[in-house]
Formats: structure tokens, C-alpha cells, sequence
């Protein structure tokens, strides 16, 4: 399992450095086309969170739920928030989504929407106060 | 957590008035602000412990302000067929007797020794170090046993894909779910919403606050005035109280 695992970082991490860097011999590994929302600065390097998203989000999700500890930096509600998609508003949907894009490309599933949302949190507040002004101007 | 483990049955009953003095005796420092959230960063601490005081007194038969609001801040539906999660619910009891009428909100009563802790065998349901029993969804198997155990039936099982992730509790199927006493508000130094919502109706029936605190309204009004828990004879603990049952 160790080495299968290692085999994978190993590939993805090529792949992301390949596509990253713009390398034109390797044009023919296809990567994925993500719409990465709003992007910019993230919490940490791209290249490592690429690797480790996962222990740092079941690390800190862990100590939030368990301990009450809030405010920390590797929350998946972040991670939606500049994620999402400026199209449809989410990190899911489509491939070119940030999170479905990658997890399909490299067969994951990942379970984490089934109970979080995968909007940003002030959409909904924009979209909410949006449909009060409506209703304000049509009284 | 200060309770032990390895609880024995035998001295279970015993632990139940033991808890209820240690509040009582202690008058110590006074650790923590009612309204002062907690710094971002820092773990609930059990020098809170979280609890209410429900006086039924004020509490008006129909009024279901603190149901719906409940329902409101953590996205349930509010409809009550069998498969439906609720949290919190309005029951009306009549005396035998005397007819008298009374009104009360019923949700999970945050025991100092929960049953449904106990029984749990992956170690999903849990009390937090501030006396919030929780479900962590992320360990939840869906057995439902914990639902069993509870005496007060407070946990619901969420039995349909959940589609409007709206409400501030992340919930999902296959996993149980109660009352979190609004850990998210309570953790920003807010009250649960069912409390806001019934100060909100002028009825101001549910107090609030940190039991472990001698000086707060809640331990004052306790001190003062006759209350019972649910089920006491079960040495629970529980961190709801009532008034005029």
C-alpha cells in the first residue's frame, strides 16, 4: 500500500509540476482544466497542498469538532470560499470544478459535500439580500 | 473530561449527586464571561459547563417560536413525519387531577454522563470538555443505538440525501443528529437561537449560561428558585433544568 501510495504522489506531483511549468514535452499527459474561482494567495504553497490538503482539513476538522478549537486556517469552508467556481457559484458541478475536476481526474471520491456546502458562505448571504431588496421594491 | 472512564455502574448513582454538590461547594474563580467568545484557537474547557433553565411558567401552550427557530438556524425542515429530524419539540401535559396545563420545549438534555456516549462503538457521540453532548458525523456509523439509549428521545436520524446545506450544522443522511446547544453560536459567545427566539417573543422562559459559574443568572436563578431535571432518578446530571413542573 506504502509504495502504491508513494507511486501516486509521485505521478501526481510530475503531472501538477509538468502542467505547472509549462513543459512542452509533456503536452501529451493530459491534466486537468480547473477554474480555480478566485484563487490568489493560498494558505499554504500550491505544491503542497496539492500533497496534503487532506491531513491538514481531517486535522484541523478533528480538533474544531472534537475540542471546539475555531479559527484555524485549514477550514474547507476557506477552501470553498476561493474556490468556487464564478460560474455556478461552487466547488462542484462540472470537471472544470475545482474540487469534482480533481478528484475525478484522479478517482477519488470525496464525500465531503454530502454534508457541507459547496458554496461560499457569502453567496448565499449576497443571494438572500438580493431577493429581500426584490421583495422590498415590488411592495 | 474530568468523569472517569471506567464509570462503574455501582457507583454511577452516586457520581450524579456527587457532580450536582461540586457545582454547589466550589464558589471559585470565575473563569468565564457569559456573552465573551472564545478566543479563535483556544479548546472549550471544562471549567464551563453549558446548561438552561427552562420555567415552564412562561412558556405559552401553541407558541413554538424557539421549534422554529431551531428548525431555521440548522436547515431542518420543521416537517415531523417519522423520517424527519427534530431537534426540539413543543409537548403539552395536563395533571392528573387537577387538570393543570403546562407547555415545555423537549431536545437533548446535555447530560453530565450521557447514555448515548456510553453506548456509542465507534466513539461518535460525545461530550465536549463545556458539557455539549455532540455527534461527530465524520465517525457516525448511522447504528442508531445512541437513539435507544437516549431516555428523552432527542436524536433524530437523517434518513434522506440532505440537498440545502442553508443551516450552520453540517448534516448529512445516514448519520444521527440532536440539539448541539448551537455550538457554533455558543463558541462566538452568542446564545443558542431557540433562546433568542423566545426572548424575542417578550416570553424570556429559557436562561441560558455557564452552570460552573456561581455569579452567572442562570447558577443565581438555580439557587434561588425550585427546579427539577428530567429523569433525575436516573443520575443523568442533566444540564437542562425546568421550573414550575
Amino acid at each position: 500500500m506504502k509504495i502504491r501510495r508513494i507511486l501516486l504522489l509521485l505521478v501526481l506531483g510530475l503531472v501538477f509540476w509538468a502542467g505547472g511549468g509549462g513543459y512542452g514535452a509533456w503536452a501529451g499527459v493530459p491534466i486537468p482544466d480547473l477554474d480555480i474561482g478566485q484563487g490568489g494567495h493560498c494558505v499554504a504553497d500550491p505544491l503542497y497542498m496539492r500533497l496534503n490538503h487532506m491531513n491538514l482539513l481531517i486535522h484541523q476538522r478533528d480538533q474544531t469538532v472534537r475540542q471546539g478549537i475555531r479559527g484555524g486556517p485549514y477550514s474547507l469552508a476557506v477552501c470553498v470560499d476561493c474556490h468556487a467556481s464564478k460560474v455556478n457559484h461552487s466547488v462542484l458541478g462540472t470537471s472544470r470544478n475545482f474540487c469534482q475536476g480533481c478528484h475525478e481526474y484522479v478517482s477519488v471520491r470525496i464525500d465531503c459535500f454530502e454534508c457541507h456546502s459547496s458554496e461560499p458562505r457569502n453567496t448565499k448571504a449576497m443571494i438572500t439580500g438580493q431577493s429581500r431588496v426584490v421583495k422590498e421594491s415590488l411592495k | 473530561m474530568k468523569t472517569p472512564a471506567n464509570l462503574q455502574r455501582r457507583s454511577f448513582m452516586s457520581q450524579g449527586t456527587a457532580l450536582t454538590a461540586t457545582v454547589a461547594i466550589a464558589p471559585g474563580v470565575m473563569l468565564y464571561d457569559y456573552a465573551r467568545a472564545r478566543p479563535a484557537g483556544e479548546a472549550a474547557s471544562s471549567a464551563v459547563r453549558w446548561g438552561m433553565l427552562i420555567d415552564t411558567t412562561r412558556c405559552a401552550t401553541g407558541c413554538d417560536a424557539c421549534v422554529k427557530a431551531c428548525n431555521r438556524e440548522n436547515g431542518l425542515s420543521g416537517e415531523t413525519r417519522p423520517t424527519d429530524s427534530q431537534w426540539m419539540r413543543k409537548v403539552d401535559l395536563v395533571q392528573e387531577g387537577t387538570g393543570r396545563k403546562i407547555s415545555l420545549p423537549m431536545m437533548c438534555q446535555h447530560c453530565a454522563d450521557p447514555p448515548c456516549v456510553d453506548v456509542c462503538p465507534t466513539a461518535a457521540s460525545f461530550k465536549r470538555a463545556d458539557g455539549i453532548v455532540l455527534v461527530d458525523k465524520h465517525r457516525c456509523i448511522g447504528c442508531r443505538y445512541c437513539m435507544m439509549a437516549c431516555p428523552y428521545k432527542a436524536r433524530s436520524f437523517v434518513h434522506e440525501p440532505v440537498t440545502d446545506h442553508s443551516g450552520h450544522t453540517p448534516r448529512g443522511q445516514g448519520t444521527v443528529e440532536s440539539c448541539t446547544l448551537c455550538v457554533h453560536r455558543v463558541d462566538q459567545g452568542q446564545s443558542p437561537a431557540c433562546v433568542e427566539a423566545c426572548a424575542g417573543e417578550g416570553k424570556e422562559a429559557i436562561l441560558f449560561g455557564n452552570l460552573n459559574d456561581p455569579n452567572s443568572p442562570i447558577s443565581r436563578r438555580l439557587h434561588e428558585v425550585s427546579s427539577v431535571k428530567l429523569r433525575d432518578d436516573l443520575g443523568l446530571n442533566t444540564g437542562i433544568s425546568f421550573v414550575g413542573l
